[in-house]
């Protein structure tokens, strides 16, 4: 059911916090247009699984390949340029600078491709109105567009987003999931990860749980029943039933 | 008339100040090092243009010609190796690194070249002066400091805020995990700065060998007012910088007016009652304090 060459496979991946082991030989694979949602609770490993992606963490063991080039080697930099971008839980813009400035910077290193700074305002049309203002003023919502504007331009071809709904009220989550259709309709594979399983499941074409680092749930989300996510999604007595239930 | 001469000899020392204090500046906003081998680095540069540019049959007057750019590629290497090393420890490793840095070049300086003063010759130039009234003199020298200070100062704010590199090592300063997200090689923009501070650095301490003499020890007591020209004037603020400094220079020359045992205490005072009104410094912002 995969693509036969997937753009981004994740092979048994293990990365330790010191002592503590945040994420337990996870693999997947993400292809060209693929939404892949990985949901879990807080603590599940789910940003230290996208930040070692990006390069920000190094992992214990296991295998990153980008376009068939194993790239755990490379620093956080060389991954941007070879098409990986992540839009970091909690936005993390540069406070100092213009809206402008940010996608500029963000654009520095760019691959050619689809987005450039005038996509990215046909994205948010209120952009190009307060591209001269500081994104130290914007509200969360708008700096979380910016987040992703800032990434985008980048032309990556695998997006990762983290915790993008976070701190935001619904109106505005919903509107930033609009966009996710059109990025993944210029052929970008996006990973995402959400606490909100509901809005993650909603746009994923696949999904995958993780519980204290393991991948407890895999499949189509809507193979999924709400039983089993529950199960993989806080761990339960019951056993291994939700283990590797994926079709 | 005093007045003026006070504002006059404080404003032009006050570029001095400048010049020597961008460059620190500049590496504790980029990568959070207190640099505190940057006055012994400029000592250096003074030596440098007295000792090795004759021999290199460069004229003392000319030696930053090839000083500078000598220093740019030294803080390109050094951040590259040494400062890049203690940073990938923790900041606490930098200060104890570049602690030593300081007293190894400041034993070295007097082991090699003895304790007198050295200055750098440039002649007849260094008594020329114009006369603004009666008690009052610009000195040429000291005014092509202050010239040289609002010129770097001004290509350096240009770079930063105009250029790509300059926008990318902005954003390394603000957050350097999401510099890297954007592509950013945070090594190399940590190199870069370095080299523009060791380059700024060089000048001033040259500079200061023009106006005074300088001995293995001096960078100390240059780096003390380096420090309370970035605090006076807002940490992040290059003309800040300079208003800093030459508020320190006014300040220091007023108190040398009262008594000439009071030209330092003046200038700490100045920089106390700032720390106390406004700890963000004149131009600083608040944030910028975290």
């Amino acid at each position: 059911m995969d693509t036969p060459s997937p753009l981004l496979a994740v092979t048994d991946l293990t990365v330790h916090h010191g002592q503590l082991c945040a994420v337990d030989s996870v693999s997947f694979e993400v292809g060209r247009g693929d939404v892949l949602a990985v949901i879990g609770a807080n603590g599940a490993g789910k940003s230290t699984l996208l930040r070692t992606i990006a390069g920000l963490h190094h992992a214990t063991s296991g295998e990153i390949n980008f376009e068939g080039h194993e790239i755990s080697a490379y620093p956080a930099h060389r991954r941007v340029t070879s098409g990986i971008s992540l839009v970091p839980e909690g936005r993390r813009l540069f406070q100092s600078m213009t809206l402008e400035e940010n996608l500029i910077v963000g654009a520095h290193k760019a691959a050619a491709g689809a987005f450039d700074i005038a996509a990215v305002y046909e994205l948010f049309p209120w952009m190009p109105d307060r591209r001269k203002s500081k994104v130290r003023q914007f509200s969360g919502g708008e700096q979380q567009a910016v987040a992703i504007g800032r990434a985008l331009v980048a032309n990556p071809k695998v997006l990762m987003l983290d915790e993008v709904s976070l701190g935001l009220a619904p109106i505005v989550i919903e509107r930033i999931y609009e966009i996710i259709p059109q990025i993944v309709a210029s052929g970008i594979g996006v990973l995402l990860v959400e606490q909100d399983v509901s809005q993650g499941l909603r746009v994923a074409s696949r999904a995958l749980c993780l519980l204290e680092g393991h991948t407890t749930l895999e499949g189509r989300p809507e193979e999924l029943t709400s039983e089993q996510i529950e199960i993989a999604y806080f761990g339960s007595h019951l056993g291994a039933q939700g283990e590797k239930e994926s079709a | 008339m005093t007045l003026l001469n006070i504002l006059v000899e404080g404003t032009l020392i006050g570029g001095f100040y400048a010049l020597f204090a961008c460059g620190l500046s500049l590496m504790f906003g980029v990568m959070k090092v207190i640099n505190l081998a940057h006055g012994d680095m400029a000592v250096v540069a003074g030596y440098v243009a007295v000792f090795l540019a004759p021999k290199w049959h460069v004229p003392e007057v000319w030696s930053f010609l090839i000083v500078v750019p000598l220093f740019a590629i030294l803080g390109y290497v050094v951040q590259r190796t040494l400062l890049q090393k203690s940073i990938d420890r923790d900041p606490f490793t930098t200060l104890l690194v570049t602690f030593g840095l300081s007293v190894v070049i400041e034993n070295l300086l007097l082991a090699v070249y003895s304790a007198n003063g050295q200055s750098v010759n440039i002649g007849s130039l260094v008594s020329k002066s114009f006369q603004l009234n009666s008690s009052t003199y610009v000195s040429y020298v000291a005014l092509s400091v202050l010239g040289a200070a609002v010129l770097v100062l001004g290509v350096l704010q240009l770079f930063l805020s105009r250029t790509n590199t300059g926008r990318v090592i902005r954003a390394v300063s603000d957050d350097r995990e999401a510099a890297q997200l954007c592509g950013a090689n945070y090594k190399h923009l940590f190199g870069i700065a370095a080299a523009i501070s060791f380059a700024t650095v060089a000048l001033a301490g040259i500079s200061y060998g023009m106006m005074t003499e300088f001995t293995p020890t001096s960078g100390g007591a240059n780096l003390l007012f380096a420090f309370e020209a970035v605090v006076i004037g807002g940490i992040g603020s290059l003309w800040g910088t300079l208003v800093g400094g030459i508020a320190l220079g006014i300040a220091q020359q007023w108190g040398a007016h009262v008594n000439p045992a009071y030209q330092i205490l003046f200038g700490n005072f100045l920089f106390l009652i700032v720390l106390a009104v406004r700890p963000q410094g004149l131009f600083g912002r608040k944030e910028a304090m975290a």
